[in-house]
């Protein structure tokens, strides 16, 4: 590699081409301090502090900008560089307020500490003030712009890296400021209140409003986030026992220095009061506080009792995917070798068991086929049923960049989510009728002569089947069921077919549906048939919802396979478990979550040992779910709150959070990352995996296990895909499986040159309505979701008080037509209703909803949406339909 | 609001000239401001959505230059120069009996939407100091009892 050399400070030193002076001082372990430089924002040289002095020349340059150049005589420290920086941050102290004692910045302060570097004292120029008010409306962050020093770190990381452009500069000369459009307050803007401009900020202009006045961190732990599947790397702040904030692990691949709002600010659930802190029994009705020794005991005698009764599959448990691998390792452990049954699920099931099943049978493995940073040189974006912005925060910033960079996007989706926003082409399909229209897609590929006929030949098989199947899905026939025009179609399939590195993200709005193994295959006929997987950058990913979604799939917390997707059935597999664990195990399939609830209410089951799940939110038809339970002869539940689950059991189990253990999550990328203990565990309660192993031990089956690093030894020996996956190798960075051995780097993209299973299958699918369609009884459809600022059934982000107070209460999305209609206006109470029940929740009138189609949150029990979703189930993947059911409204 | 409602529908024809055009925004933003007047708060948002640019870079832009408006002006703009010569020909007490006439400050507008009052550095007719401007007309060596007649001129 060609290198450049010059003189530095006296020395002779080499760079490579395009180099700064400010990287290669730093390289050379030379401080050139900088107020508006950040590695990961586009430099613009705008503070002047990093000037430099070129003693060839004379010049003054701004390091931060200047590539190095052959013959240069760089001093860094000479008395005119000196002269004109210290010129410099007088001029801005001149303007800055003497408020440093009571400024929240304090000794972080960067204009601060470099002005004490320079040994600036008082400012010799006459102090001209900005006088603008602070802007506190906002429960996340406070700005004082008066301490605002122009650097622009905040309008850069907003619009490169957040990509949310909530703010630009404003004005111009003296009165310029970063403000947001019309200067309306934050939460009136686009900002996603990530907070990346406060972490950014050199000076106290931004501060964080929860943790104004805490005083400086004494103890940083490097973890990853516990919201969500993007998996993002974060420090944890403590003072002491208590969590005082999070920044962003700039390390981490996933996320660099960006986070979203739940990850920067949804901490305080970690100390809330309302934590359990001991274990509850139920006496006479009530739950009352017990010993560990007694809960314990009761919890072992009364499973081995319903075991001796009714047979082992009269039990049930339900894993979780908010506990750590470890975890879902020993419950279904547990659960398999303990009890004896295979009846042992979790809530993937409601969210992605369709594309296990779906990706397994055409790809032969079901995850998402590239890592998340690839996401941002894909060159087409098709993104259907997925609010990614609201749901995958930091995989939306990648869209974001790659649509910056010039992808084009399309987004299918009934509703005008924010991802289309940075969309190319924005089509808004019928809710239900996805495998029309992704067969509509293919056949204008195909009639088009628009695929990719090599790849089609080399890498896949059955094609023919699926020219057949899709040749009466023409343009006008698919417009006909999706109500997507003929026209835009056409655009879209060529657009798609265009790509080189052609990628689909999809989520829930594809696999919840009686028809979600269709969607699925379709979406994998489509990109085969376009070339597009087993390549950097294109491909098909499903993007997982919760933070361990994808791990506590792979260790096998499913009722038909092992860990890593081990069939049961399997000749090799089955035996090895039965040797390592020294038990015979169940052979039959064990019972999906919606199957154990029905199982339940007939009596079939008799007990059910629910860890870190809250069905009676999630579970769909929350009527049928209550009676079940209620039905149980008895009920354990392990978790963190008092769930509304929990409060119908006959013991809770305290466990604790992320925050007070050690483990592995996967995240949706297959990254296995290492979680770590930050505080003592609160109270009595204990992790997961103790829990399950004191258990474990009373019944009779000794699980000893010092560390969670020791049952992922026994993980790796026993799981190919986790094979190469120990502690000491997830130190510095997670590991992509699959890592089969000790020595592998891990797998960034899948089915590189073959598939896992072989060859690509194409499955030929028709399309089919959903199980539920409006009528005239109930006229509207009615769709589920999540929203940016709660997570899952709310327990942990409705106890976040930023979190809770942005967003306090469930909103029912509805399309201003249809509220003309009823008579209803933005803010007024709804009643909507379906054959299962009825809630009552404030209106939002929003262009967002299309016309006669109705959308609500899942995270609020006071308007639970799944009192009213419909239980029908798709038949592979056992995932009921939260996307489409029919129901009526009015006003209440 | 001053000048009651206004006919958003009047953006469109601009707005459709330009679809996608983010390099036009200065071109559009006087076009809108040739429409109305100034540029309406409620039009930020559909410039931005119109040529697929963000809120903040619109109002960013109109807030940098000095041209651009977010309130209505008056049908005549009156500027009183500030130059050197005419400061020493004591514009200052031009400029308080027009604020005293009008009812109103430098930089703003009255209620009638007839007259906005703007500050002038230099008008660059120093020799017939002191200067007035109204619209593109120049009224110099002129004293404050001369204001009336000039102003009633203008509707």
């Amino acid at each position: 590699m060609e290198q450049i050399t010059l003189s530095l400070n006296g020395s002779q030193v080499n760079g490579r081409p395009g180099t700064t002076i400010l990287d290669l001082a730093q390289q050379n372990g030379i401080h050139i301090p900088t107020l508006c430089h950040d590695p990961h924002l586009i430099p613009i040289g705008a503070c002047r502090v990093c000037l430099v002095e070129n003693e060839a020349t004379g010049a003054l340059l701004a390091s931060c900008v200047t590539p190095i150049a052959p013959g240069m005589v760089i001093n860094t420290e000479s008395p005119k560089v000196l002269e004109a920086r210290r010129t410099v941050v007088e001029l801005l102290l001149a303007s800055h307020p003497d408020s440093c004692i009571i400024c929240d910045k304090g000794n972080r302060c960067q204009l601060r500490k470099i002005a004490s570097d320079l040994e600036i004292g008082q400012v010799r120029f006459g102090k001209t003030r900005h006088y603008y008010p602070i802007e506190d409306t906002n429960p996340f962050l406070e700005r004082d712009l008066s301490k605002c020093i122009l650097c622009g770190k905040c309008i850069r990381g907003c619009q490169e890296l957040q990509g949310a452009w909530a703010i630009d500069y404003a004005y111009r000369g003296f009165d310029s400021k970063p403000a947001t459009s019309l200067e309306v307050p934050l939460e009136q803007s686009p900002c996603e209140f990530c907070g990346l401009c406060v972490s950014l900020c050199p000076t106290g202009a931004l501060y964080e409003k929860m943790r104004k006045y805490k005083g400086r961190e004494t103890k940083r732990v490097r973890t990853i986030c516990p919201f969500c599947g993007c998996g993002c790397g974060i420090y944890l702040e403590l003072r002491d026992q208590e969590v005082i904030g999070v920044s962003a692990d700039a390390e981490n691949p996933v996320n660099k220095i960006s986070l979203c709002v739940k990850g920067r600010y949804g901490y305080d659930f970690i100390n809330h009061g309302d934590r359990l802190k001991k274990p509850l029994i139920r006496k006479n009705g009530e739950l009352e506080e017990a010993s560990w020794e007694e809960a314990l005991d009761l919890v072992a005698s009364k499973l081995e009792q319903i075991r001796g009764e009714s047979g082992a599959d009269s039990i049930a448990c339900l894993s979780s995917a908010k506990s750590t691998n470890e975890e879902n390792y020993l419950l279904q452990k547990f659960a398999r070798a303990v009890i004896g049954t295979n009846n042992v699920d979790h809530c993937a099931r409601l969210c992605h068991s369709v594309t296990v099943a779906g990706l397994a049978i055409s790809f032969g493995s079901g995850a998402m086929t590239n890592s998340i940073a690839e996401i941002e040189d894909a060159d087409v974006i098709l993104i259907t049923g997925s609010n990614t912005t609201e749901t995958h925060p930091i995989i939306a910033l990648r869209v974001r960049r790659a649509v910056m960079k010039g992808a084009k996007l399309i987004v299918i989706d009934p509703r005008k989510i924010d991802i289309t926003k940075y969309a190319t082409l924005w089509l808004s399909q019928n809710p239900g009728t996805d495998v029309a229209w992704l067969n509509g897609l293919m056949h204008i590929i195909i009639e088009e002569d628009l695929w990719d006929k090599d790849y089609v030949e080399k890498r896949t098989e059955k094609f023919e089947e699926l020219r057949e199947t899709v040749k009466k899905y023409t343009p006008d026939f698919v417009e006909g069921i999706s109500g997507i025009p003929q026209d835009r179609l056409r655009e879209a399939a060529r657009i798609y077919a265009s790509g080189e590195r052609a990628t689909i993200l999809y989520s829930m709005g594809i696999t919840q549906h009686t028809t979600g193994t269709d969607n699925v295959k379709s979406i994998a006929n489509l990109a085969m048939l376009c070339g597009n997987v087993g390549i950097e950058s294109g491909g098909v990913n499903p993007l997982r919802g919760q933070n361990n979604m994808q791990g506590a799939c792979d260790m096998g917390a499913l009722p038909n396979v092992l860990p890593g997707y081990q069939r049961l059935s399997d000749q090799e597999a089955a035996p090895k478990f039965e040797k390592a664990w020294g038990r015979r195990l169940p052979a039959n399939s064990g019972l999906t979550v919606v199957e154990t609830m029905r199982a339940a209410e007939e009596g079939k089951i008799r007990a059910m040992y629910i860890m870190g799940e809250n069905p009676m939110i999630s579970d769909p038809d929350l009527k049928h779910v209550e009676a079940a339970l209620k039905k149980l002869d008895f009920l354990v539940v392990q978790d963190i709150f008092l769930t509304e689950t929990a409060q119908l059991a006959h013991v809770v189990l305290p466990s604790v959070t992320f925050a007070e253990k050690d483990g592995t999550f996967t995240n949706t990328e297959r990254r296995v990352q290492r979680i770590r203990e930050a505080i003592d565990p609160i109270a009595e309660a204990r992790p997961d995996w103790q829990i399950i192993c004191q258990l474990a031990s009373r019944m009779g089956y000794k699980m000893n296990y010092e560390h969670p690093s020791q049952i992922m030894e026994e993980i790796a020996k026993l799981t190919p895909s986790y094979g190469g996956i120990y502690y000491d190798r997830l130190e510095k960075e997670g590991l992509q499986w699959p890592c089969p051995n000790r020595d592998h780097p891990g797998t960034r993209y899948l089915h590189k040159d073959r598939f896992t299973r072989g060859l690509g299958l194409f499955q030929a699918v028709e399309y089919i309505p959903p199980a539920e369609t409006p009528d005239e009884d109930y006229p509207y459809i009615l769709s589920t979701g999540r929203v940016l600022y709660h997570y899952h059934a709310g327990s942990m982000s409705r106890r976040c008080q930023g979190l809770d107070e942005i967003y306090p209460e469930s909103l029912a999305e509805i399309n201003p037509s249809d509220a003309q209609e009823l008579g209803v206006e933005d803010g007024e109470m709804v009643r909507i209703a379906s054959r299962r029940g009825e809630v009552e929740v404030k209106a939002k009138v929003t262009e967002r909803a299309p016309k006669g189609v109705v959308f609500m949150n899942f995270h609020f029990n006071e308007a639970a949406a799944n009192i009213l979703t419909n239980p029908a189930l798709d038949p592979v993947g056992k995932i009921p339909e939260y996307k489409v059911c029919a129901v009526r409204m009015e006003k209440a | 609001m001053k000048g009651g409602a206004i006919d958003m529908s009047k953006l469109d024809p601009i707005l459709t000239k330009h679809e996608g055009q983010k390099e036009a925004l200065i071109s559009v933003l006087q076009e809108v401001q040739g429409e109305f007047g100034y540029v309406p708060e409620e039009a930020i948002e559909r410039i931005a959505d119109a040529l697929k640019l963000f809120p903040s870079q619109v109002y960013g832009v109109v807030t940098f230059y000095s041209q651009f408006y977010l309130t209505p002006r008056g049908r005549n703009t009156i500027r009183v120069c500030r130059g050197t010569d005419c400061h020493v020909q004591r514009t200052t007490s031009l400029l308080a009996a027009i604020e005293q006439t009008l009812g109103i400050k430098e930089g703003e507008t009255t209620d009638d939407l007839r007259f906005s009052l703007e500050p002038a550095t230099c008008l660059g007719k120093c020799s017939l100091a002191p200067v007035i401007m109204v619209n593109r007309d120049y009224y110099g060596k002129i004293v404050p009892r001369e204001l009336e007649t000039i102003l009633k001129r203008y509707e």
